[in-house]
């Protein structure tokens, strides 16, 4: 077992005045695949965004260690270059920005070093190629005008260009076909190792197969309600969540 | 975070101010001796001082728009019509004045000269200090100089189209213009003759409490084409400057002009400038223009498409910052058969700045399928910024294809976040937003200038974050 990666303790958040998540306790060692899944507003998204501080919510307790650093309070973009990534459930359209500007833009920020363009191109069409991505997109506009597996296959794109510590992927799969999954899987393969971690956010267990998941979390109404392994996720894809809600 | 401050002074090589170091500088005010003292000083044959005495005249009895932007603060007896830089007109870099020579340099003029223009005008306060234009254009017959050589070398030419294609009387400021008017550059391309390469004239304006009224006239000759840049901008002073120019763009027959212009006036500057072309048959006229400056602006390029099958498109991006008015648009005229217009308008509006477009779009009953759409989007940065969209829309036959779409927006939080997730801190996020949504224009520009127009977006969004 590696060492402790990120460590939340007693988180409650907030939005809008609403509670959402009401005490949180989730600690992620390097090395380890966690999946959360739970009913619909349950707080998932909500969990991954107080973990990269969107200021839209509210963090009303607790505290998040990444790193053995306290990054409850930094800003987001502080969290992302410590080595925090998340996949979007919905991600954002950027006009007249390409998604090799952009990646380029981001992994000279997150690295903090020059981009070195041959190489940069050249992994970005290996990658792309392993995704099934059509090649022009990387000269379109950021998310516009994709279709929903092309931005979650372009999400995936970030996460191995940008390389984190501590890869969120809220939702990643969903509305994705039989075979985007298998590619997302593939790519969540690619690029997990000894010393990151992946946080998986789903409702199915497909996009879990080829994967070896250390632990499976059980969220319903902003608690976590269970801790198990993958049989828990596979119990819950047949019987739903029924037994976990009051 | 200290914000204001910072926008204040971080226009830098903008706002180099040289000392207001004049030959001459006609006395403040707008009276009958002051424009017949500037004909004198000009030197003007009789025929020009008998147009601006009677453009004074017109002044005199036009009133100011009721629309728009207030203007009123402008007061003529405060400004200086005529100011005449300490140097001749010169063709070499090396005999302009350190001082000026040393503002153009930093404006990047002599060195675009050498890497990309054909040709380069550069005006100082009232009169072009510099012109030159590459031997080969010469050769083909090209005429690339300023307005008062024109005015004495090519009278027949110049006669025949001054202030034909923008009438005196078409508005106030055109009146003012006509009168005092100094300066500017003069193309003509004869028929057949395809200029690749673009040439550019600058418009610097260093005096304070003074006005710039350089007249542009261009005239494309049947089958030629051209790309003309226009450039201008000021050092801040805290007394309104006046900027009332005149281009006057004549487009015959299967010829094309691309017109560019990036103006980044001081936010002192009340920008009060009147563009037209005049488009022939199967002519083609291209408008690119970006505006950053002035504190006000009223500024409406039009084409008057007057043959068959004549085009006409608008790419144009204004930015405006607190305390300044930029009440910009493009009106178009289709008068024959077959003509085509496409616009292409944006805004960004930030820290309480005002941008409106303003806009015509008029198909006579002569324009049987002619074809116009008209599309603008603006951008506010944030709640207190105004954006507005003012059409007017004059469609006489039904034979035409017509569509005009408008969207205003905000810069949302979700999408700030969205790139923050990806390292990028929320001034470039912002940044990165803006420059996104103006790339659609800023790709049209040179490239030299679309670099300028990003180097601008970030500076005026520095510090924007509070
Ligand atoms: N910004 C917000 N403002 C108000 N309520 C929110 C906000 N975001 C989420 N919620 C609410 O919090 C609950 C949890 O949402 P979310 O975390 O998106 O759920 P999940 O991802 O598990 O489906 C829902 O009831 C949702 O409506
Ligand atoms: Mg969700």
């Amino acid at each position: 077992m590696g060492s402790k990666l990120l460590e939340i303790k007693n988180l409650n958040v907030s939005a809008e005045d609403k509670q959402i998540l009401k005490g949180i306790d989730l600690t992620i060692n390097k090395g380890e695949i966690h999946v959360i899944m739970g009913p619909n507003g349950s707080g998932k998204t909500t969990t991954a965004n107080a973990i990269l501080n969107n200021p839209n919510y509210t963090k009303t307790g607790g505290t998040i260690i990444f790193n053995e650093e306290d990054i409850t309070n930094l800003k987001t973009d502080e969290i992302a270059r410590k080595g925090v990534f998340m996949s979007f459930q919905l991600p954002e359209e950027i006009p007249g920005i390409s998604v090799t500007n952009f990646l380029k833009y981001a992994k000279n920020k997150v690295t903090g070093e020059p981009v070195k363009i041959f190489q940069f191109k050249e992994e970005l069409k290996q990658y792309m190629e392993s995704l099934n991505m059509n090649p022009n997109n990387i000269e379109r506009s950021l998310n516009v005008g994709f279709s929903g597996g092309e931005k979650k296959k372009n999400e995936i794109l970030q996460m191995l260009v940008l390389n984190p510590k501590l890869a969120i992927l809220d939702e990643t799969d969903s509305g994705l076909d039989v075979d985007a999954i298998r590619t997302v899987s593939k790519g969540i393969e690619m690029f997990k190792n000894e010393n990151n971690a992946v946080l998986i956010i789903t409702h199915n267990t497909k996009i879990l197969r080829s994967l070896e998941v250390d632990y499976v979390h059980v969220l319903v109404d902003g608690k976590i309600v269970k801790t198990g392994t993958s049989e828990l996720a596979k119990e819950i894809e047949e019987n739903g969540y029924s037994k976990y809600k009051k | 975070m200290a914000k204001s401050k910072l926008e204040e002074i971080n226009r830098n090589i903008y706002d180099i101010k040289n000392k207001d170091d004049y030959e001459y500088k006609i006395k403040k005010g707008l009276t009958k001796e002051i424009v017949e003292e500037i004909s004198k000083q000009k030197s003007d044959p009789e025929w020009m001082k008998e147009l601006r005495l009677k453009a004074l005249e017109t002044y005199n009895k036009l009133k100011l728009p009721t629309w728009g932007p207030d203007i009123s603060e402008l007061n003529m007896d405060e400004i200086a019509t005529y100011v005449r830089p300490k140097t001749k007109l010169n063709s070499s870099w090396e005999d302009v004045p350190e001082d000026i020579k040393n503002t153009f340099d930093k404006l990047g003029i002599p060195e675009a000269e050498k890497s990309s223009l054909a040709g380069v005008g550069a005006q100082y306060d009232s009169e072009v200090v510099y012109h030159s234009m590459k031997e080969e254009l010469l050769s083909q017959g090209v005429i690339y100089t300023d307005m008062e050589t024109a005015v004495r070398e090519y009278p027949e030419l110049v006669k025949k189209h001054f202030m034909k294609c923008v009438p005196v009387n078409d508005h106030k400021f055109v009146a003012l213009h006509g009168a005092v008017w100094s300066g500017g550059s003069f193309v003509y391309v004869p028929k057949g003759v395809k200029v690749d390469i673009p040439l550019q004239s600058y418009f610097r304006l260093n005096s304070p409490e003074s006005g710039q009224f350089e007249h542009t006239l261009i005239i494309v000759d049947e089958g030629a084409s051209l790309h003309f840049i226009e450039g201008c901008s000021a050092p801040k002073y805290n007394k309104v400057n006046l900027h009332a120019g005149c281009v006057e763009l004549y487009v015959k027959k299967n010829a094309y002009l691309r017109y560019s212009t990036i103006e980044n006036w001081s936010k002192n500057m009340l920008n009060l400038n009147t563009k037209k072309a005049i488009v022939d048959e199967g002519g083609q006229v291209d408008w690119v223009s970006g505006s950053f400056g002035s504190k006000i602006s009223m500024l409406y390029p039009m084409s008057i498409l007057n043959g068959k099958n004549a085009k006409t498109e608008y790419t144009g991006i204004s930015f405006a910052g607190g305390g300044q008015n930029l009440d910009n648009g493009f009106k178009v005229v289709h008068n024959a058969p077959n003509t085509s217009s496409v616009v292409n308008a944006k805004s960004i509006s930030k820290n309480g700045g005002k941008c409106t477009y303003r806009s015509l779009v008029k198909i006579t009953e002569n324009a049987k399928n002619s074809k116009s759409s008209v599309s603008c989007e603006s951008l506010m940065l944030d709640d207190f910024s105004i954006s507005d969209t003012i059409p007017v829309n004059d469609i006489q036959t039904d034979e035409v294809e017509f569509s005009h779409e408008a969207k205003i927006g905000k810069i949302s939080d979700k999408t700030i976040f969205y790139l923050m997730s990806r390292g990028i801190s929320e001034e470039d996020a912002k940044a990165m937003i803006v420059r996104g949504f103006a790339y659609p224009i800023s790709k049209e520009l040179p490239v030299e200038y679309a670099v300028e127009m990003n180097n601008l977006i970030n500076l005026e969004l520095e510090g924007a974050i509070g």
